[in-house]
């Protein structure tokens, strides 16, 4: 079965070991608790998948710490990328 | 872990683990003379493979603090212990002051200043020629001996990193910095930009008040001039299109599994580019992001080595200092062998642990510190840049 890594407890999103097709079951390791969580869509390994469904303009958070905020509603299972997740610190605001 | 290394003792300062001559042009103007000494030499057997020259693209058209950074690059390359000695070009007319970089340079080391507007082109060459040769002659008489490891100071780098950069790759020399630092060494981490979004974790870590605000302060700076110069969003520089293909999605997230590579020793003090360290311990130097400078204003701080982590795979190194190639994703391994010295894919894959990963690591370093070459050494990578702070006129 394939596995993404969960870093720390506070994190809404893992990392993939392995790539994943749409339906995928996969293991989410790296805590105690036992979770899995069927990919909704294609996503690559590295790539990150979102562990609950994360509303859009809400927190995304990695290592335990907000890593962005979602641009759109994003659901259980699905990829967190460029297309649904920006920078805060990185983005200029155009006065 | 071992406690020694083979190094070569500096009339001044700490060891060096290389022994170079140093062809250092104060201006671009006069690099061209440098690096035809260079070839006359090479081609000539006088090198003995112990000569280099600064890649210096700049030295003029500059002002300020910006025109000093760049005179401070020159110098502290110079007195890095790794060189032995070092012949200064100069055109004659540039803004760098020459005569204050060979006095600076010869104040810990063996120095001479040849000008190029004095001689024509030809004779500066013989000129530079002597003095090279005279300086291999005498370079190539000293020997390696024993040295504590509490000599050395580490660079600690990433570039092209992906997703595997923040999980094992950092982690892991954030380990062997741990492990230098406890043996009474020294480690120095840069490029500020990666730090936007985990400053807060790293400044927690500064011995005193003042440490913590000079490293918020870095950060706020270089993040407030970004967004003044760049006026659009960071992502594409931060994080690069590398990254974001590699899984990472924002600065934030790049600069968590950045700051990795600091392991967890207190933070001793912000360093401007280039700075030279002075007491041992960790520190954070300002310098971007963008990999051949960063490695060279920590070379330029006194780091005899640099460990470099990369996923996407990246070839450089630095013209005077081993650069220690280390990456845990499992195809860069592979198809770029020929310029990673470390594979650390099968930590990720669960068939070696990180402890075990970080004592092999560090044996790696100390074989390389006793002169086993690099990948990025054996292929010739010379790389040098300087971070300018300011317009060229």
């Amino acid at each position: 079965m394939p596995r993404a890594l969960r870093i720390d407890s506070r994190d809404n999103v893992a990392v993939l070991l392995e790539d994943v097709k749409a339906g995928d079951l996969v293991e989410v390791v790296g805590q105690e608790v036992r979770d899995y969580v069927t990919a909704v869509q294609e996503i690559k390994q590295g790539h990150k998948i979102a562990l609950v469904d994360i509303p859009k303009g809400s927190y995304v958070y990695k290592y335990g710490e907000p890593i962005g905020i979602a641009t759109r509603d994003i659901k259980r299972g699905e990829h967190v990328h460029v297309h649904n997740l920006d920078s805060v610190r990185g983005k200029v605001m155009n006065v | 872990m071992k406690k020694e290394f083979l190094g070569y003792e500096r009339p001044k300062g700490a060891p060096g683990v290389r022994n170079y001559v140093l062809i250092i042009p104060t201006v671009i103007c006069s690099l061209g003379v440098a690096t035809t000494t260079r070839r006359v030499l090479d081609q000539l057997g006088e090198s003995r493979g112990m000569v280099r020259v600064l890649n210096n693209p700049f030295g003029c058209g500059q002002v300020g603090e910006d025109l000093e950074q760049t005179t401070r690059t020159l110098i502290n390359t110079a007195l890095n212990p790794n060189v032995y000695g070092a012949v200064v070009v100069s055109l004659g007319c540039e803004s760098v002051d020459a005569e204050r970089v060979a006095r600076e340079i010869g104040t810990e080391k063996p120095v001479e200043l040849v000008r190029v507007q004095d001689y024509g082109y030809g004779k500066s060459i013989e000129r530079i020629k002597e003095s090279v040769k005279r300086m291999v002659k005498e370079a190539s008489k000293l020997q390696r001996r024993s040295f504590d490891v509490s000599e050395l100071t580490i660079g600690l780098e990433c570039g092209g990193s992906d997703w595997t950069s923040g999980l094992v790759s950092n982690p892991l020399v954030g380990r062997v910095s741990d492990m230098l630092i406890e043996a009474g060494g020294s480690s120095i981490i840069s490029e500020v930009p990666e730090f936007i979004g985990a400053e807060h974790l790293y400044a927690k870590r500064a011995v005193n008040d003042k440490v913590r605000g000079d490293v918020m302060n870095a950060v706020r700076w270089y993040e407030e001039w970004l967004k003044r110069e760049a006026k659009v969003d960071f992502r594409g520089a931060q994080p690069s299109p590398g990254n974001i293909a590699g899984g990472i999605t924002t600065i934030e997230e790049k600069s968590l599994g950045a700051i990795k590579k600091s392991g967890t020793a207190p933070v001793k003090g912000v360093l401007k580019f280039a700075e030279r360290i002075r007491d041992k311990g960790h520190y954070l130097m300002i310098t971007p992001g963008y990999d051949v400078e960063s490695v060279s204003g920590m070379v330029a701080g006194g780091a005899q080595l640099v460990l470099f982590t990369t996923g996407r795979g990246t070839p450089t190194g630095h013209v005077i200092a081993p650069v220690i190639k280390i990456t845990a994703n499992r195809d860069t391994c592979k198809v770029m062998n020929d310029f990673i010295d470390f594979c650390a894919a099968d930590v990720l894959e669960g068939k070696r642990s990180i402890d075990q990963a970080a004592n092999d690591l560090y044996e790696l370093m100390i074989n390389i510190a006793n002169g086993k070459l690099t990948k990025a050494e054996e292929l010739g990578q010379e790389d040098f840049g300087i971070f300018r702070i300011g317009p060229t006129f």
